[in-house]
Parts: structure tokens; C-alpha cells; sequence
């Protein structure tokens, strides 16, 4: 879908690293060049023209994010410059002034290094414990093995909404209504969701949100974080300074502002934020569930045709998101990539970030294929093309 | 050595690896040597004796250049006096670096004197190397 609305896709590529980073539509490219080129001033402070247009876009754009995310509360929406930037503000900014010797948090060993590193962090600093959910054969979370993790200490539980790896999309909803059930609270890392399916936190109900612009057709270098508001209320400032002070005179003498502006402290990067809003509204116009609709028809035709290849090995043969993780019998995943390359196909190999999950699928290194609504068919046909041949891979893979 | 000869010698060594497994013998000195921006990841034993290599093994999970590069590189360096050692890699490096070299000291090496024109894995070449350097480094 919407191919033509990518600069990126006018040269001869295949792009199948969406997981990574997505490409940007020209209309957010135009936003922010508009910003650079025609009212290039800071945030909340001019008194004049241009400086007041910026503040109207920048708030705009936090409508927006508001809009999308179906949240109740513009203050509820703090810009940062990512996700990963998001969680460790969660961590560190609200649950580090709560937690407790021993208390317990959940993650699993499928998550993304920037939802398990801040833990380890805070068992290390305040002495938290770090506890895993099982994941069950197929790598997935249910909520009877939630039920199960959970002890008296239990403060907090901290999934992705769907994973980078294995593509499993967990019920965050259920997790959610139980935990509050039993006073824990939720963060829920959006970074692999939120730009592939409507996201609902008043519906989910989760504490925490953390998301990043760039996996969403928006700018680097700009995320969100979403908390709801009265825990927002409560969360330190990682970093004070600039823009989010009211006054000061000494150090017993310092009053912040309101939210959001109290956790967006300096000038925060404008351009990216209002193009951050111009992707949001991009994406509701093609609408998130025809997004989602046309990835899953996309990955079933991919998963089809790759299972028609005897030396493929699929990881994750079940997956509710566009991810496919495998491995070419006996081909290190990066020479296979590095063959890819050769045909300008953009796939990633590696860990992805998630270093513990080999622990649990008993595998280091593997491909990951994941789509996003401009890739094709035509776009996997030439891949199985060039992955169907092992003897030209080990051909031309040096 | 032409582009064929060239494949030939390193697909060789990326199926047969020389050396390929780990040790636990106290006699060797271990490093482990990784590659942050892709996953190659090696761990290799040396062993030193009288100012010389008399062996080296290694094990780890590694891409084709970096798995062929290692067994290339015990090849030349078991046999060798630290100092032969230091010079066998500086001349390494600046074949991967473009710059002047002794070939007649490469040998089976000269394999990836072509490694430069593929910016992404001209790193693979070298990893053992950065690997192996942190032992010799701490000899004078």
C-alpha cells in the first residue's frame, strides 16, 4: 500500500528491516523541512510570530499523539527521544522513588534490551529483583503463567506489547485488568506495536506506555511516553534544567511546571516532534486497522511461501505481527544477509537486541524478515527467489 | 591470487576450520573478541611458550570471513616468536588498510587483500586479530 508516498522506494530496494527503523513518507519529510525552512524558532519561550507557530504545532503534534494513542489526557503525553529514553524515565523517574529491597518486577526473556537493562539497573542500585514470566512452548506469554510469577513482592510487570524478535503479541488488557487486581502496576513497551495496530491505553489501561517516532514512518530521535496522568504527577524529572523550571533562586528554592512540560526539560528536538505529528496523521489516514489487516495477509503469504523451502529453519512459524525469524540451514545469518545485500534487499541478522532470548529458544543468531503496509508480495516473491537457491547463497554470500 | 583462488581459500577454511574448538587447559591465555556492530563473536586460546606461539584453538559463533580469517591467521602465527607475530599482523593491517605491505609474509591471508572494497566486512577480516593483539600486546 501507499508505496508512492516513499522517496525511499523510488531506487531499486527492498526494504525488510521495518523492525529496525521504518522509512518516512514524503508529507513528514515536507513538515519538517517546512519547520527548518520557514519558522525555525525555539519552543515556548519567543514573543513573536514565528516562536508562536512553533508552539502551536508542537502542542498540535501532542494532540495528535494524544489522539492516536486514545488517550484521555494531553498531559498525559510526554515527548522524549525514544523508547528506550521513555523507559529508563519509567524506571528510574517513578519506580526507583517506589520500589523497595526485594520487591519484583516481571519481564520476560524475549524482551528488547531497553526493557530489561533499566531493571537490572535497579536491582543492582536499589536492590530490586529482576524475575522472568515462563514463556510457553511457542515463546508466548499467557496470563496463567503471569498469575503464577506474581508473589506479595511483585511491584511491577514490563512487556512489550508485541515482541522484536518473535513477533508474539501479548494480552496486555488481561495482564493488565490482574495486575491491577493484585495492586502491580503495567508498562507496556510499544515500540513494535504501536506503529502496527491501534493502540487503546484508556481500553488496555496500562500505567506506562513507551513508544518510538521512527518505527512509525516518523523522524528519529523522537518517542513518547504515556503515563497516566496522577503517576505522571509523581514521577522525578530524569533531567531538570531549561523550559521545565517556573523559578528558582537556590537550592531549596526550585518549583517546576506543570506536566508535560516538568519532564521535557531543554529545547526538545521540534522538528521531529511536529513531524512526529504529521506521521500520526498519516497513519490514521491510511487507518491502523487496514495497516494491520493487509501485515498479516502480507506475512501469511510470506510465512506460505517460505515454508515451501526445505532449508529454512522458522522460528516463529506463529506470530500475530509481521515478523518472520529464521535461519538458512547451516548459513551463518549474516553471511545470508550479506548475500541479501548483494540483491538490494535490507534484512537484518543478528540478536536484535534481545541477548537473554537465546536462553529460551536455544538459538544466538538469527534473519528477521518484518514487513510494514509498503512492502509487497512482489517484495517476498524476490526474496524467496534469491533464499530458495542454497547453492548460489553459498555461491556470492562472501 | 585471483578472485577464484582467493573464494576458494576462504570457503575452505569458513568448512574446515583449523583449530576450531575450545580448551581448558590452564596453559593458554584466553580472550574473547566480538564485533558490536554485527554478532560475530570469538573466543580464542594461545599458548606461549619460550617467547613463542605453539598453538592456538579457538570457538565461537562467526560469519564466514571472520570463522576463515581466524583459521588463516592460527595457520600462520603457530610457530612463530612474538615478535614475527607482531610483524605478521602489522602487515595485515595494512593490507586491509590499503597501505603498503609484505605479501611473501601474508600467504594464505592475501585471500582478503580485497576485503577493503566491502566496507562491512573488512571488520570481520580483522576481528581475530584485535583479539589475538591483546595477548601479544602485554609481551614486550
Amino acid at each position: 500500500m501507499n508505496i508512492e508516498d516513499f522517496p525511499m522506494l523510488k531506487q531499486d530496494l527492498i526494504y525488510l528491516d521495518n523492525g529496525a527503523t521504518t522509512l518516512k513518507p514524503q508529507c513528514v519529510i515536507n513538515k519538517m523541512t517546512e519547520y527548518y525552512e520557514t519558522y525555525s524558532a525555539n519552543a515556548h519561550r519567543g514573543d513573536y510570530d514565528i516562536s508562536f507557530k512553533v508552539d502551536g504545532e508542537y502542542e498540535a503534534a501532542r494532540e495528535d499523539v494524544r489522539r492516536f494513542i486514545h488517550a484521555k489526557y494531553k498531559e498525559s503525553i510526554i515527548f522524549t527521544s525514544g523508547s528506550t529514553e521513555s523507559l529508563n524515565m519509567i524506571a528510574n523517574g517513578f519506580f526507583k522513588n517506589i520500589m523497595e529491597p526485594n520487591d519484583e518486577v516481571l519481564i520476560t526473556k524475549s524482551e528488547h534490551a531497553s526493557n530489561v537493562l533499566p531493571w537490572f539497573r535497579l536491582q543492582n542500585e536499589i536492590g530490586i529483583v529482576v524475575k522472568y514470566i515462563p514463556l510457553d512452548d511457542h515463546h508466548y506469554v499467557t496470563l496463567e503463567n503471569v498469575k503464577k510469577s506474581i508473589t506479595p513482592n511483585t511491584k511491577v510487570i514490563a512487556l512489550a506489547g508485541i515482541t522484536n524478535v518473535i513477533g508474539d503479541e501479548r494480552p496486555i488488557k488481561e495482564i493488565t485488568k490482574f495486575a491491577h487486581e493484585n495492586n502491580i502496576f503495567v508498562v507496556m513497551d510499544g515500540a513494535q506495536s504501536v506503529p502496527h495496530r491501534k493502540t487503546d491505553v484508556e481500553d488496555l489501561d496500562v500505567d506506562f506506555l513507551a513508544f518510538s517516532g521512527h518505527k512509525m514512518c516518523g523522524p528519529t530521535g523522537i518517542g513518547v511516553l504515556y503515563g497516566k496522568k496522577e503517576l505522571l504527577e509523581h514521577m522525578e524529572p530524569t533531567n531538570v534544567g531549561g523550559g521545565m523550571n517556573e523559578s528558582f533562586d537556590n537550592p531549596n528554592e526550585v518549583f517546576y511546571k506543570e506536566l508535560p512540560t516538568r519532564l521535557e526539560a531543554g529545547t526538545p528536538n521540534i522538528a521531529a516532534v511536529i513531524g512526529l505529528g504529521e506521521a500520526v496523521r498519516y497513519l490514521e489516514k491510511i487507518g491502523m486497522d487496514n495497516i494491520e489487516t493487509y501485515e498479516k495477509k502480507l506475512r501469511q503469504y510470506a510465512l506460505d511461501r517460505f515454508l515451501e523451502i526445505p532449508h529454512l529453519d522458522i522460528l516463529n512459524i506463529e506470530a500475530d505481527s509481521g515478523i518472520i525469524a529464521f535461519n538458512v540451514d547451516q548459513i551463518f545469518s549474516q553471511d545470508v544477509a550479506y548475500y541479501l545485500n548483494k540483491y538490494k534487499i535490507c534484512v537484518r541478522a543478528g540478536n536484535h537486541c534481545a541477548k537473554i532470548l537465546k536462553n529460551e529458544v536455544g538459538v544466538t543468531n538469527s534473519l528477521r524478515v518484518s514487513l510494514y503496509f509498503y512492502n509487497t508480495e512482489s517484495d517476498i516473491d524476490s526474496l524467496v527467489e534469491l533464499l530458495s537457491d542454497k547453492e548460489k547463497m553459498e555461491r556470492e554470500m562472501l | 591470487m585471483d578472485e577464484n583462488m582467493r573464494r576458494e581459500i576462504i570457503m575452505e577454511h569458513y568448512r574446515t576450520p583449523l583449530n576450531k574448538h575450545r580448551t581448558e587447559d590452564k596453559n593458554y591465555q584466553f580472550v574473547n573478541t566480538n564485533n558490536s556492530s554485527c554478532i560475530d563473536n570469538l573466543d580464542i586460546f594461545v599458548k606461549i611458550e619460550n617467547n613463542c606461539i605453539s598453538d592456538i584453538c579457538f570457538d565461537g559463533e562467526a560469519c564466514a570471513i571472520s570463522t576463515s580469517s581466524t583459521s588463516i591467521m592460527i595457520r600462520n602465527l603457530i610457530g612463530k616468536t612474538i615478535q614475527e607475530a607482531k610483524e605478521y599482523i602489522e602487515n595485515f593491517e595494512h593490507m586491509i588498510q590499503e597501505m603498503d605491505y609484505d605479501e611473501d609474509l601474508l600467504k594464505e591471508a592475501l585471500a582478503y587483500k580485497e576485503i577493503y572494497k566491502q566496507g562491512n566486512r573488512k571488520h570481520c577480516a580483522y576481528l581475530p586479530y584485535i583479539g589475538i593483539k591483546k595477548i601479544l600486546d602485554k609481551y614486550e
